[in-house]
């Protein structure tokens, strides 16, 4: 085994970012690997850096194996439950995610829905309240900053979670963008915008088929009237909290934000049976299982929402007025058809993971890269995702995919993989 | 004194790598069993795929051979030692979860004709070995 390839990877781990895409976070698993020597190195290195969530003596309580990501000591699993049963559990039952290290920011003002549609190609102004909509924060060249879930509570209140590990990124751009739209007067004409970043917040993913009902017993609330995408603010047991119906498993479930103060408790009463702690190693599997994306991974600063396969977040009308960063390019790519399109393969043989090249069958002609890619533990079969030549990315054409120096069968298939089980009343 | 003095002479040895491999070498046959430690597999993970190098493969030693998988990572297996492929453990195909089981033994990954015995003398044994993972 080799702890060179391991260690090798390990050092795109510290720069990785991770996100999620109807939710979030995620972890690279290629990147917790571990030779644990290597994975010692990492730790001591990172140590004084390396920052915890407001749940870490939780996780250590409760036996997690933690490992840093996104500048964060998180935890990679629990006791002994291994990353394919974590993983089963939360399909056919309930697991409660730590997702704390995210950002977690509030835009206020009577501006705040222009400002957020001139940083995103989403429709806001139309988004009703207590909605949620997956959205992407734009470059001038129309390249992904982030993936981030937009949810408006009213024309001037918007509450926006964002990727751990693009953190400084973020909130340095949110910091210059709001500085020059409350410095243009015709922009701002209707008042300014201000952001609040909800410092040591928890957030907490209660993801599976049964997570309703279990957060039904904590509540007198309706949870069936909160259907995939809204949210609500939810009396729990004392507690009232921001409750968005999502996730970022393809399951049902929940994000819960919760104050500082109130985290450890929240979590504990959310981690009863048959809720089982989960870790970031089945979260990159459900997630990659659902077809969403991991920022650094499936997602880069090159990489338009069309080439993503993200076009769907791009409002309707938006399409022909345009009017936010990066538009250029990116109706460009909407008219034009994109360059590479981001999409989902079954392999054969052996799994392809980051990095590995496609070509086309039977040739030396290279057409694109993985940029995921796992033994998916519900199909047992090989999945993967990554970025093919516009032309390529139809369902069903066959490709090849070179996994140790050998190619290796590879058919692109539609996502999700698994056919996701959102509520939808 | 033929029974006995062929017990002697039937030395097995076990060595290790920095890779985590082991190999246990049997020197009245010249075949080496490759393996991958416990230590591996438990920090690995649990083990979905396992590839094999073909029959009669010629490696030498630090030679990729194949690969052990979990969901969240591969790991390459590299040659412990120079030699002919002569046997691959086809139960790895159906039963991967053996390696994690019992990696050290029916989890057994390939056996290897060995063409130089004296590399083994390079490999750590298993004192160096449970150094070389404790440090």
């Amino acid at each position: 085994m080799t702890a060179t390839v391991l260690r090798s990877r390990l050092p795109s781990l510290v720069a990785g970012g991770r996100r999620y895409a109807f939710q979030r976070t995620v972890p690279k698993f290629t990147r917790f690997m571990t030779t644990p020597s290597a994975d010692l190195s990492l730790s001591r290195r990172g140590h004084t850096q390396l920052k915890k969530t407001g749940l870490y003596d939780f996780h250590i309580e409760g036996g997690a194996k933690m490992v840093p990501f996104a500048g964060y000591s998180m935890p990679l699993s629990y006791g002994s439950v291994g990353a394919v049963a974590s993983h089963h559990h939360v399909r056919n039952t309930v697991g409660l995610f730590d997702v704390g290290h995210m950002v977690q920011t509030k835009f206020r003002g009577p501006t705040s829905a222009a400002f957020l549609e001139w940083l995103t190609p989403s429709s806001l102004t139309s988004l009703s309240p207590y909605s949620s909509t997956l959205s992407v924060l734009l470059n001038e060249k129309g390249g992904i900053i982030d993936d981030t879930i937009i949810t408006k509570h009213s024309e001037d209140a918007f509450y926006v979670v964002t990727n751990a590990g693009r953190r400084d990124r973020d909130l340095a751009w949110f910091a210059q963008k709001i500085d020059e739209w409350n410095n243009d007067s015709t922009k701002s004409e209707k008042g300014k915008v201000e952001m609040e970043i909800l410092e040591g917040w928890g957030l907490l993913a209660l993801q599976g088929p049964e997570a309703a009902k279990y957060l039904q017993t904590l509540t007198s609330f309706d949870l069936r009237s909160l259907t995939f995408g809204r949210s609500a603010f939810v009396p729990l047991e004392g507690f009232n909290l921001h409750v968005a119906r999502g996730g970022y498993t393809g399951e049902d479930g929940f994000e819960i934000s919760v104050p500082p103060t109130e985290t450890v408790e929240v979590a504990k009463l959310l981690s009863h049976a048959p809720v089982q702690l989960t870790g970031l190693g089945a979260r990159d599997s459900l997630r990659l299982e659902a077809g969403m994306c991991l920022y650094g991974q499936d997602l880069d600063e090159d990489t338009s929402p069309v080439e993503a396969g993200l076009s769907w977040v791009i409002g309707k009308e938006r399409r022909e007025t345009g009017g936010f960063i990066g538009a250029d390019l990116v109706l460009k790519h909407l008219k034009d058809g994109p360059p590479r399109r981001r999409v989902g393969f079954i392999v054969e043989g052996a799994p392809a993971r980051q990095g590995a090249k496609i070509f086309k069958p039977s040739s030396n002609d290279l057409i694109g890269t993985v940029t995921s890619g796992i033994p998916s533990p519900t199909l047992e079969k090989n999945i993967a995702m990554g970025y093919v030549e516009n032309g390529w990315h139809k369902k069903g054409t066959e490709v090849e995919i070179e996994v140790r120096n050998k190619l290796r069968k590879a058919v692109v298939t539609p996502m999700p993989f698994v056919k996701p089980k959102y509520w939808r009343g | 004194m033929g029974p006995n003095m062929f017990a002697v002479r039937t030395l097995t040895t076990k060595k290790y790598t920095e890779d985590h491999e082991a190999v246990v070498f049997d020197d009245s046959t010249g075949i080496g069993v490759v393996s991958i430690t416990d230590y591996a597999q438990s920090s690995l993970g649990d083990v979905v795929f396992v590839e094999l190098p073909a029959l009669e493969t010629k490696v030498t030693k630090g030679d990729q051979i194949g690969a052990v998988e979990s969901v969240k990572a591969a790991s390459d297996i590299y040659a412990p030692i120079s030699g002919t492929i002569q046997e691959i453990n086809e139960n790895l195909n159906d039963q991967p979860g053996l390696l994690n089981k019992s990696p050290e033994d029916e989890g057994w990954l390939c056996k290897i004709k060995v063409s130089d015995p004296t590399e083994l003398d390079s490999l750590m044994d298993e004192a160096e070995y449970k150094a070389h993972c404790e440090s």
